[in-house]
């Protein structure tokens, strides 16, 4: 079978997934529905993995590979197929996104038992994974925007899964238009790119452009900045932002944690969010001409990855924690691919997707321990009760905190290798780089310390009795609404992973990965990831894969130091400090109230920086009065009492007006005839 | 001599017109217009149209004005004068047509007579400033039943049949608008009178001597 | 006299018919004076006949008869069933056919 056969599988077999599990709603008893699903995207890994295979069989030069299953509009001007690109980035990320796809739909058969909506959750499921692959795997814009669009709508569905919660459907719309936004930059930045090359297709764009399309262009140094390619660029990054959740289109992420949990860890870890990154990475011929869109995107980068890190540190609900991490990782990846790093930013895609999805697995665990309940305030000792989930935790944790050798390690400190090797401004990414890389290892191990050591909470003591704790009433665990387990709410299984097989396989493959990943992209020894990306970046300047020598060894060390001092000031503040009477940590307050502007730090921390506010005044109130507006005073008044109500009432006036002529005496009819007849008599003796 | 009589019939003409408009009662108007129509069957008598005057006589003043006679002695009805009517008096609802039409009637129809006058006499024709045509007596004249009924057979076959045709419509028009609907509601309400109820000897109510006023 | 005379009476007599229906409340007044203003009619119609020579006017004056005959029986019939249902007789008041 030829690559593109295989990518086309990888289309397929997820689609087909989603198709028998809607259809066969009624039909699947039991947990079927969730085996299928989870066997789709396991042949739809199979298939990724024949394509990889296939694909290195190629020519090194020979290895973007277009093919068009039919042609969708070609008429003048434009030529649309459906058309699909496999080459070495495309392969990489469908590696990911299936591999990881299928260990969190195992998870979910697990999980996500006994919810009356679990076939609805694996059809939506598939349906993601499939609009996720088709982005990745889309050789042209249309397609590219047809995936972004499902993806979101994906997303949309699967947050507001639970949706008789008006917490988790809020979130949903939330998440939903700030997407929409996203999108709106993806086809104006469509449209700018379009425009001068003439065509949708990836390669010929980049062809086009490389060629010449936007003007003389110059990388490097003295590069000119055309604007059009400039504005396209920049509205190509709106719409990365927008879906990898960064600064100041992040609003939605936390929120989107209403979601159920392999929710959370499929689209808003591991894959998802993540496509603003892809999205940059193959746009680079345009990005490289236009050094200026490169430069917003990691200033961005780095912005988030710093305020996100600082937000996680007073967050209490173990889900927003590891939201803000992932926030703050993408931010890493954002900034990896603006800067050139490409390898590097992609490799850490992939690390991070294994350890993100093992974390939230692992919360997932935790939640269902506590019976729903979500908060760092209420947990605490569960390290005897969840051996397995603590293990799981802590590889995960120590893979993002970026301690060598696991993944993280790798991943993260190449990225902030390239950065530095660039030189110039991107001395200030750097640093802003390793002081994220503290944030991330404080907060890490802050939520670890507090979920699983010190005193057990009623919950682990129960557990460790051997009874799983089931709250007497569901309750939503953010607002303590009470609920039922009926369809619209979660249902009323918890499930442990120390009690679930599935959910075993699945962490331990990924705690696995987490651990071995990085063992394929050791700095000097191997440049698995490296090799195998160029020849997609064939065209590209800025793609240094062998990095130099000098800033190595510090910056190696430097990141294994400050991942451990991060992990021992966690240690001293969560575990040695102990907790007081009332369950608060004394060192952690004693920070807070004696530093200065402790309080007030501590206070923008905990209200994330306000951007919610912020959004809310800037742009929801302005269009709610708009709008409020809009319906009072000017339909109202304009349309409906002058427009409307003045063309009827003239009408009306003027019907009256005839009418008062019909008076129903007959003598005035008989008045009026003679009139009429003295008129016309009258009128003929004038003419006479 | 003909001018005399031609004055005579003319004001008896003119004041049975008069009469027709001015008098309340309407009795009084039905026979002011039977005066007028005699009046005008001469002034046809002196425009030598003797059949037509016949007609005139025998089935307008005859039989229309003895239909007429009839319908106002059962419908009755009287009238304001025209003082009254003038000013507007004597009207229940209120006669903001009624009255302003009244006066303004008056001043259309003068407008309309001076205008007809002269419109007929100003005309550029001088033929009205003469006698008419000429006359020559004979059997079949000018003006003859047998020049009518000549005319009526050849000329105007069409128009006689049509008028023969309107005339069954109007008869039996007539018959179906008024004739009497079998049903309830279509007389005068049954009166019920305390004095229908039988009522012992010797009560002596001043209902017996007088009646009720119920109805 | 002149044919002009008759066609002067014919006018004053017409312009008292018009006077008398715009005026008069009784339908009935009201029915007689539209008589006047046919007899008018009729009145100007001989005179002109004589002023030809012809019957035409004649001819036509009859059917004008024929005509204010049957519109006399029709009005009354209607009259009369106005009458018949307790309704006032009074133009003025019969303005049920009003916008």
């Amino acid at each position: 079978m030829s690559t593109t056969t295989y990518g086309w599988l990888v289309l397929a077999f997820p689609l087909l997934g989603t198709l028998i599990t809607a259809f066969g709603f009624r039909l699947l008893p039991g947990r079927t529905a969730g085996w299928i699903g989870t066997a789709a995207i396991f042949l739809a890994f199979l298939a990724a993995l024949g394509a990889l295979i296939s694909l290195q069989g190629h020519a090194s030069d020979h290895r973007q590979i277009v093919s068009s299953l039919w042609s969708y509009a070609s008429t003048v001007g434009i030529d649309a197929q459906m058309s699909i690109l496999v080459d070495p980035l495309s392969v990489f990320m469908i590696l990911v996104v299936s591999g990881v796809s299928t260990l969190i739909h195992l998870y979910s058969i697990s999980y996500m038992d006994k919810d009356r909506g679990f076939v609805r959750y694996f059809s939506y499921l598939n349906f993601f994974v499939f609009s996720m692959l088709l982005l990745v795997l889309a050789g042209n814009f249309l397609l590219l925007i047809v995936g972004w669009a499902f993806v979101g709508a994906a997303s949309y569905l699967l947050i507001s899964f639970w949706y008789r919660r008006t917490t988790a459907t809020k979130a949903g719309i939330k998440a939903f238009v700030i997407n929409v936004l996203g999108d709106a930059g993806l086809v104006l930045g469509t449209y700018f790119i379009f425009k001068h090359t003439g065509t949708l297709d990836f390669l010929k764009a980049f062809h086009a452009t490389e060629a010449g399309a936007f003007g003389h262009t110059v990388t490097g140094a003295n590069a000119t900045n055309p604007g059009d390619l400039v504005a396209g660029c920049i509205l190509l990054l709106v719409g990365a932002f927008a879906k990898s959740a960064q600064i100041p289109l992040h609003t939605w992420l936390p929120d989107a944690m209403e979601g159920p949990t392999p929710v959370s860890s499929l689209i808003h870890a591991a894959t998802m969010v993540t496509a603003g990154v892809y999205l940059i990475a193959r746009m680079h011929p345009l990005f490289e001409l236009a050094p200026a869109a490169e430069d917003v995107g990691a200033v961005v980068g780095a912005a988030t990855l710093l305020i996100a890190g600082t937000i996680g540190l007073a967050q209490t609900d173990i889900k927003r924690v590891i939201a803000y991490s992932t926030m703050s990782q993408i931010g890493y990846m954002i900034m990896g691919v603006s800067v050139g790093a490409y390898a590097a930013g992609l490799f850490h895609l992939m690390t991070h997707a294994f350890f993100k999805a093992l974390l939230f697995m692992a919360a997932g665990s935790v939640i269902g321990a506590m019976g729903g309940e979500q908060s760092l305030k209420k947990m605490g000792g569960f390290r005897k009760a969840m051996p397995f989930t603590y293990a799981c935790f802590i590889i995960g944790g120590l893979a993002l905190s970026g301690i060598p050798p696991f993944s993280g390690f790798f991943s993260k400190d190449e990225i902030l290798l390239v950065t530095g090797e660039r030189g110039g401004w991107h001395w200030a990414l750097y640093v802003v780089g390793y002081i994220g890389a503290f944030f991330t290892a404080v907060y890490t191990f802050r939520m670890i310390f507090r979920a699983f050591h010190g005193e057990p909470v009623a919950e682990a003591r129960e557990l460790e009795a051997g009874h799983l704790h089931h709250a007497d009433v569901p309750r939503n665990p953010a607002n303590g609404e009470e609920e039922d387990t009926d369809v619209g709410f979660p249902g009323p299984n918890h499930a442990i992973a120390e009690r679930a097989l599935p959910m075993r396989i699945a962490m331990g493959l990924l705690a696995l990965g987490a651990v071995g990943a990085g063992l394929i992209q050791i700095p000097k020894v191997d440049f698995v990831v490296d090799d195998f990306l160029r020849p997609s970046f064939a065209t590209s300047k800025l793609y240094e894969p062998h990095t130099k020598g000098g800033l190595l060894a510090i910056g190696l060390t430097l990141g294994t130091l400050i991942g451990l001092a991060g992990i021992g000031l966690a240690y001293r503040i969560w575990i040695v400090g102990g907790r007081d009477a009332e369950g608060r940590f004394p060192v952690a307050e004693a920070i807070r109230m004696r530093t200065p502007g402790g309080r007030a730090l501590y206070k923008l921390f905990v209200n994330k920086w306000y951007f919610d506010e912020a959004i809310d005044l800037l742009v929801v109130r302005p269009m709610a009065a708009a709008g409020a507006f809009a319906r009072d005073t000017f339909e109202r008044v304009f349309v409906d009492d002058t427009l409307i109500g003045g063309t009827t009432g003239i009408v009306r006036a003027g019907s009256a007006a005839v009418r008062a002529a019909q008076s129903g005496f007959v003598r005035y009819y008989a008045a009026l005839l003679v009139l009429g007849v003295a008129g016309v008599g009258f009128y003929f003796l004038l003419q006479a | 001599m003909s001018a005399v009589l031609f004055f005579l019939a003319a004001i008896g003409v003119i004041a049975g017109a008069i009469g027709v408009v001015v008098l309340r009662n309407p009795f009084f108007s039905v026979l002011a217009l039977v005066a007028h129509l005699v009046s005008l069957a001469v002034l046809f008598l002196l425009l030598r149209s003797e059949f037509v005057a016949a007609v005139q006589v025998v089935v307008y003043a005859g039989a229309v004005m003895v239909l007429y006679v009839f319908v106002v002695a059962y419908v009755g009805g009287e009238s304001d004068s025209i003082g009254e009517r003038l000013r507007g008096v004597g009207s229940s609802q209120p006669p903001q047509v009624g009255s302003g039409l009244r006066f303004g009637g008056a001043i259309l129809g003068v407008a309309l007579l001076v205008e007809l006058l002269i419109a007929l006499i100003g005309t550029g024709l001088e033929a009205t400033s003469g006698y008419g045509a000429g006359y020559v007596p004979g059997p079949k004249a000018f003006g003859t039943p047998a020049y009518i009924g000549n005319l009526l057979l050849t000329r105007f076959l069409l128009v006689f049949e049509l008028a023969s045709f309107l005339l069954l419509i109007g008869a039996v028009g007539g018959v179906v608008l008024a004739r009497r609907r079998g049903g309830i509601g279509e007389d005068e309400p049954e009166v019920f009178v305390a004095l229908d109820v039988p009522r012992p000897l010797g009560t002596g109510t001043t209902v017996e001597g007088v009646g009720s006023r119920t109805a | 006299m002149s044919i002009e005379w008759y066609l002067a009476v014919s006018a004053i007599v017409f312009s008292l018919g018009a006077v008398g229906v715009m005026t008069r409340r009784n339908p009935l007044v009201v029915l007689l004076c539209l008589e006047l203003m046919l007899n008018g009619g009729n009145l100007a119609l001989i005179a002109f006949s004589r002023m030809w020579g012809n019957g035409d006017g004649q001819i036509l004056a009859i059917v004008v008869m024929t005509v204010a005959a049957c519109e006399v029986c029709i009005g009354l019939g209607m009259i009369v069933a106005i009458y018949r249902r307790h309704l006032p007789i009074d133009v003025d008041e019969l303005r049920e056919l009003q916008g």
